[in-house]
């Protein structure tokens, strides 16, 4: 059975190989700048010039007074638009799943064309109606806007997961007695909990990263993104790098603790004998 | 099936709409009427025919809408390129790696864009190392510059998007069934004609997802053009938020705004109908 694999074969399949890998180098060059230019001790305005290694940047990541509100400001408002639309998108991940009904098809339609219209369409819209309405620009509509787009990618994400699901489950527990809430508590909320984890890590990694449409509505508040373009424009110090660093490492630690997290859960959903 | 119907039946035929309330009163009130607000401000015009900031938006920055739909294509072809082979890779050949590999490829993701975007200018700027190697290797001409220019714009943008392209193609790949490819290798002459006939036709919907995941954004994007880029390059998403923010000629800046739309939906259209893939999401 294990046939020979023929030469040419061998040849072109270390090449891929080779290819694939030096494409996951170009996905990491950027990430390995922004590391090792945290340690940087640059001179002058911009860290822009490696000038030699240096801790001072990571003994002193609050240094800068604006950097630290943009950051306060952005956590705020992720933690704020992650809560609504987790929310909102998880109601109508579970409606789409669980009925069928007129109109579903249209929601379908609602949730995927904020995802292909472009984020300068949407921001600039969004400013048109708020300037139509003599609207204030600030919290607010940055918050909203972020819901906006959050919904649609909780959704998405949570019907995904939750699709072809044992519902029967549910009804076995009415029979045996349980009360709506008691069911939507222990038998449903734990079902989809992994779900909608992922969907509010992934809101909550969108808002803190969105520039463009943060832009069009922020008025005079300023976001970390925000804060960076600035930094770009007039002095860019390391502590952007820490930060930025900072928040690939946190993200690390959340993923593997939530893929650990779904393999128990998957576990214990399949092994079942309590 | 018979799940949905039991708890349907068992449960308020009103219930799915006050589930779905919230969000989707959410998006109407906040995605579907600021497109209507965005129309109305584009006609909201203070002199001349209500088509004049159509007609300013085409004479003006014609330009820039080809630029930023030639450097989307190019980016997405780049992407294209560049992401199917890892997404083969992952799917095929990475064997128990693959989760670690699904986890790399999204972690540019967890660092900010714009943090991002300016490493590639510590990378590409004129006393980087990407310059200095170029011109050793006499790629590069002496006093030849990577930053400003095209080049740095494009393969911006091709990074940044990248993965959204190697994702969708990774998942198609994933669903092929193994004993398809195994009988393309027993019927074909040569592997890569297998692949051709077998394995390219059902990952096709993939790459166009992937494409338009890169290329709806990519055409929209100002930040590379604005990082890496001169005014040479600039692309229209810059011309839209300036006009916005800056000069607030808004009957002007909402055409822009429209017209980027409007092209968009029709090129996306056109490339699902020549593709004749109806799949979306």
């Amino acid at each position: 059975m294990a046939a020979v694999i023929p030469l040419p074969r061998r040849i072109a399949n270390r090449a891929m190989d080779i290819y694939a890998i030096l494409v996951l180098g170009y996905l990491f060059l950027p990430i390995g700048v922004i590391i090792l230019y945290s340690f940087n001790r640059p001179e002058g305005k911009f860290n822009f010039v490696w000038k030699g290694f240096s801790l001072e940047a990571w003994r002193d990541p609050f240094k800068y007074q604006p950097l630290v509100e943009a950051m306060k400001l952005s956590l705020k408002i992720a933690a704020t638009s992650t809560a609504v639309a987790t929310l909102f998108g998880t109601l109508i991940a579970l409606a789409l799943c669980r009925y069928r009904f007129k109109g579903s098809g249209f929601i379908g339609l609602l949730l995927v064309l904020p995802l292909t219209t472009p984020e300068v369409v949407l921001g600039s819209s969004l400013l048109s109606l708020f300037l139509n309405l003599n609207a204030k620009m600030g919290f607010t509509t940055i918050v909203i806007a972020h819901i906006m787009f959050s919904v649609s990618y909780v959704a998405l994400t949570v019907r995904a997961r939750i699709r072809g699901f044992d519902w029967t489950l549910e009804e076995a527990a009415m029979d045996l007695g349980a009360g709506p809430v008691r069911v939507v508590a222990k038998v449903t909320l734990p079902l989809i909990a992994p779900g909608i984890a992922a969907a509010a890590m992934l809101s909550f990694a969108l808002s803190l990263d969105d520039f463009i449409i943060t832009l069009f509505n922020s008025g005079a508040r300023v976001t970390y993104p925000l804060y960076v373009y600035g930094a770009q424009r007039a002095a860019y110090p390391p502590q952007i790098n820490v930060v930025a660093t900072a928040i690939l490492v946190m993200s690390l630690l959340l993923l593997g603790a939530s893929v650990l997290w779904q393999n128990r859960a998957m576990r214990e959903a399949t092994g079942g004998g309590h | 099936m018979a799940g949905i119907a039991a708890g349907g039946a068992r449960q308020n035929p009103i219930a799915p709409y006050l589930l779905v309330a919230p969000g989707v009163l959410w998006l109407l009130f906040f995605f579907v009427v600021p497109l209507i607000a965005l129309g109305e401000t584009s006609v909201a015009v203070q002199r001349g025919p209500w088509y004049d900031g159509f007609q300013r938006a085409f004479t003006t920055y014609g330009t820039h809408f080809f630029r930023s739909l030639r450097y989307a294509l190019a980016a997405t072809l780049f992407a294209i390129a560049l992401g199917y082979p890892l997404a083969y890779f992952m799917a095929f050949r990475s064997g128990r790696f693959k989760n670690l590999l699904l986890g790399l490829v999204i972690l540019p993701f967890f660092t900010t864009f714009l943090v991002r975007t300016f490493a590639w200018k510590t990378i590409l700027n004129d006393n980087g190392p990407a310059v200095s190697l170029l011109t050793t290797l006499h790629i590069l001409p002496q006093g030849g510059r990577l930053l400003d220019t095209w080049v740095a714009v494009i393969g911006g943008l091709t990074y940044n998007f990248l993965p959204f392209m190697i994702m969708p193609i990774y998942v198609s790949l994933e669903k092929i069934d193994r004993r398809l490819t195994e009988a393309a290798q027993d019927l074909y002459s040569s592997p890569f004609r297998g692949f051709l006939k077998v394995v390219l036709p059902l990952s096709l919907p993939g790459v166009f997802a992937g494409s338009l995941l890169t290329f709806i954004p990519a055409t929209g994007d100002f930040i590379n053009a604005e990082l890496l880029g001169s005014p040479n390059q600039r692309m229209i998403g810059t011309v839209i938020q300036n006009q916005f923010l800056q000069v607030r000629d808004y009957p002007l800046a909402a055409s822009l705004s429209f017209v980027l739309m409007a092209v968009i939906t029709i090129g996306v259209l056109a490339y699902a109908k020549i593709l004749g893939t109806e799949e979306l999401a």
